[in-house]
């Protein structure tokens, strides 16, 4: 997988002008693998990502095909067994979060974009830069390695709860449980790497003027959520460690005839795990922020507003972690107060997202691709968002934990984060990384072949989840109650509205590397946008502004302003008469 | 509107419907609302030759009460959730009525085991009565559980009585259920527990007091109360000590 991901950034440039001259002239592998160049990081950052996603696609095409047709042998798979069925499942959710979401929103965009979007040549650490990446890489080959082991790959779910995951006597899979823990492991080492750059870049390097609120929206969340991960993943490091060792030492950090406790794990993966929540919905949130603005034509409603409500989550996310773990066997009272947590975090939550709904009034609306993923991902994410309330409210949870509720519900989420939003980011930013322009008719096609099946998913879920279906069962025909009018049906509509989603992907990777080489020429600025990477050529050369690093003089929102004939109004032209 | 589907059958499954149905009424309400307003405005304000956006910060005091006042909302809504729904897990889950009987579940990859007391009504006794994936008890009557696991994570889950716990290696957790409705209805595994997971089916039978002591007096007839429609795993009847 991951020498195609190369084989597609590596042609990537070719169409394209040498870097600036007084460069020398880099090799191939210079300038493709070996390269410093943050929006070259970025590109290997996004195809790897989208390399794996068509891992976790496939996964999940193999495992809800088996849910609907038990038993039978799925169309470029075979028959999935009890054992690959928690293989797979557990493979989609841990490539999704980790090697898709993960690696698209924060290190590709954040890459690609933060230096562009400040106004500076590169990242601070260059070498650190690229030290990240080869990490990354790594952690997803041994994940893709796990496969290939005696065993086969780990299938505990990508919570790995213990004592499941630690002994391989109970989870069957020895190797590939300790290769999954060290696949993670090293991921969380390659964004920490990644993190570091990204809060210092942007501390030390922003463009001559442009003061703190003068950053772009995106980039305070990219920078926000690294701060959230650098501060929540060090527990889950060390749990990490305490797993490979009760894995491969037989120590007991997790085993209670040891003195160990399993549900120590799950304090330490959720002290990480829900604050992760937040750290790929800020990017999603920075990126919805500047689509709706250029597309509307209008200056964020109460900017600061979004950033404080930003900073509330980040903070409060760290309390509440324990909604995952009401039924777990915690103290009952404990549920109590992460109940309280949960419903709080809400608040600033659906402030953002007011926020969002506010800056549309006024406007002048213009529905192109870039618009229609990004208005989606407010309308679908405020449908993950109050179903949230349902599980954070400690007595309704009793009832929907570990359901297809959940499931609904955090798709509902994560599914506008890493693809409704991403697919905004794309076709948004697509004209200045490539240089070139994506067919709109075919981005529409995508859309909607993407929005439709999407919903016609998981609101079946939704329902199956109320009607009790639990999760990561492989043929519910064991269930009598599971089997009721209705239900089967229900689950092979969402499995073949999957199959429909999977397929008009294609439409996307057919117009996205068309456009990337044959696409009409983009201009510098196609959009009128007024942030600093639309100051740059499309696509930027190496050291980003050969007329010289931009001054900023303004806000990045000033549209249709009342003292400019235009309705934008960049924020590195000078004032006149200035 | 879950009891439509899965049957209310404990004394605290309405009060956990009433909570699920009273979020569904509020938040259903805020969402419509928002989604409304929000296709409204992309509507109205979509892009009009000639016609330039508005200018609009946001920051004056008379148009941020556009977010500050559904932010304020969203406070009252959320405590109004919240006293109801701290209300009904400290019924479920914190206070405890007396037992009139305890059952001992035990959870293993990949079964459940059900300690029964038994005619004296009291567990490790030579009476008790232990069966492999079925749970038999009667209506009206108040049963404390106590559940462990052999070796990993599970979770004792019965969708009629609302009622979930994880079983925890090394620990007897304690809680309690009141059935209120006779029948047999599935009890799930909802903790991933290894390759049988898909498979660790046990059924829950809800008697009336004659058909309990009935059961009681010959456990081997129980294979036949199981309807043949029922793939569960097979049954070890009669497991009596």
């Amino acid at each position: 997988m991951s020498s195609t991901a190369h084989g597609h950034a590596a042609s990537v440039g070719n169409g394209h002008d040498a870097p600036a001259g007084h460069h020398h002239n880099p090799g191939f592998i210079e300038k493709y693998l070996w390269s410093t160049d943050h929006k070259m990081i970025g590109f290997q950052y996004l195809f790897t990502g989208m390399a794996m996603a068509l891992i976790g696609g496939f996964t999940v095409y193999a495992f809800r095909m088996q849910i609907a047709f038990p038993g039978m042998s799925i169309p470029g798979y075979g028959r999935v067994t009890a054992g690959d069925y928690n293989a797979l499942v557990t493979t989609h959710g841990t490539v999704m979060i980790f090697w898709v979401a993960m690696p698209v929103l924060i290190a590709a965009l954040g890459n690609y974009l933060i230096p562009l979007m400040i106004g500076c040549d590169d990242m601070v650490f260059p070498r650190l830069n690229r030290l990240s990446y080869q990490i990354f890489l790594v952690s997803a080959l041994v994940l893709i390695s796990s496969f290939f082991v005696e065993g086969g790959a780990f299938g505990g779910a990508w919570t790995s709860y213990p004592p499941l995951s630690s002994k391989s006597q109970y989870n069957l899979t020895g190797v590939g449980s300790t290769l999954w823990v060290v696949a993670v492991a090293l991921e969380f080492v390659a964004f920490l790497l990644g993190g570091i750059n990204f809060v210092t870049t942007v501390m030390n390097s922003r463009a001559p003027g442009m003061k703190l609120w003068d950053v772009p929206i995106v980039v305070w969340m990219i920078v926000l959520a690294s701060i959230l991960f650098m501060a929540s993943v060090g527990p889950l490091v060390a749990g990490a460690v305490m797993l490979i060792f009760d894995q491969n030492f037989h120590t007991g950090f997790f085993d209670p005839v040891k003195g160990g406790d399993p549900v120590l794990w799950q304090h330490l993966f959720w002290f990480f795990g829900h604050p992760e929540v937040y750290v790929v919905l800020l990017p999603a949130m920075g990126i919805v922020a500047e689509v709706i603005t250029v597309f509307s034509r209008k200056r964020l409603f109460a900017q600061r507003t979004v950033i404080m409500t930003a900073i509330a989550v980040g903070i409060i996310s760290f309390f509440v972690w324990a909604h995952h773990q009401f039924v777990a066997g915690i103290d009952p009272r404990m549920a109590n107060v992460f109940s309280v947590t949960t419903l709080i975090i809400s608040i600033p939550v659906a402030e953002m997202v007011f926020v969002y709904i506010g800056t549309l009034y006024g406007g002048s609306i213009r529905l192109t691709t870039p618009m229609l993923w990004a208005l989606a991902f407010i309308a679908e994410f405020l449908l993950g968002g109050v179903t949230g309330i349902f599980l954070g409210a400690s007595g309704a949870d009793i009832y929907f934990h570990d359901t297809y509720f959940v499931l609904a519900h955090f798709h509902y989420t994560f599914f506008p984060i890493a693809f409704i939003a991403v697919f905004a980011a794309i076709t948004h930013w697509f004209p200045k990384m490539f240089g070139r322009t994506l067919n709109e008719t075919f981005g529409k096609v995508h859309f909607w072949g993407t929005v439709i099946p999407f919903n016609c998913i998981f609101i079946p879920l939704f329902v199956l989840g109320v009607r009790g279906d639990h999760r990561r069962i492989y043929d519910y025909r064991h269930f009598p109650d599971s089997m009721q009018a209705g239900m089967q049906d229900l689950r092979v509509f969402a499995t073949l509205s999957l199959v429909v989603l999977l397929a008009f992907q294609v439409v996307f990777l057919v117009n996205f590397f068309y456009s990337m080489f044959k696409g009409p020429k983009a201009p510098a600025n196609p959009w009128h946008a007024n942030t600093l990477e639309w100051a740059a050529p499309s696509p930027p050369p190496h050291g980003n502004f050969p007329e010289g690093l931009p001054t900023v003089y303004r806000g990045p929102y000033e549209y249709s302003h009342p003292d400019r004939k235009e309705d934008y109004w960049p924020q590195h032209i000078a004032p006149e008469g200035a | 509107m879950i009891e439509q589907y899965v049957p209310s059958a404990s004394t605290f499954s309405p009060d956990i419907d009433h909570i699920i149905w009273l979020v569904l009424v509020i938040t259903g309400f805020w969402f419509l609302l928002a989604e409304g307003v929000f296709f409204w405005l992309i509507f109205r304000f979509r892009a009009r030759p000639g016609v330039k956006g508005e200018f609009i910060t946001g920051e004056k005091p008379h148009e941020k009460r556009w977010v500050t006042l559904p932010h304020y909302l969203t406070l009252i809504f959320d405590l109004w959730i919240l006293v109801v729904a701290i209300k009904v897990w400290t019924a479920v889950k914190i206070t405890t009525p007396p037992a009139e009987e305890t059952v001992r579940i035990i959870a293993q990859q990949w079964a459940w085991t059900f300690v029964h007391a038994g005619p004296d009504n009291k567990l490790d006794t030579a009476d008790d009565v232990t069966i492999v994936d079925e749970l038999h008890v009667q209506k009206d009557r108040v049963y404390h559980f106590e559940l462990t696991s052999r070796d990993v994570l599970h979770s004792f889950s019965v969708p009629v009585f609302r009622l979930k716990q994880d079983a925890i290696p090394g620990r007897v957790i304690k809680g309690w259920f009141k059935p209120t409705l006779t029948g047999q209805f599935d009890v799930q595994c909802t903790e991933i527990c290894g390759i049988g997971h898909g498979v660790m089916p046990a059924r829950i039978f809800i008697e009336s007091p004659e058909d309990h002591a009935r059961w009681l007096k010959g456990p081997a007839n129980v294979a036949t109360a199981v309807p043949p429609s029922a793939p569960a795993a097979p049954a070890t009847p009669g497991g009596t000590k």
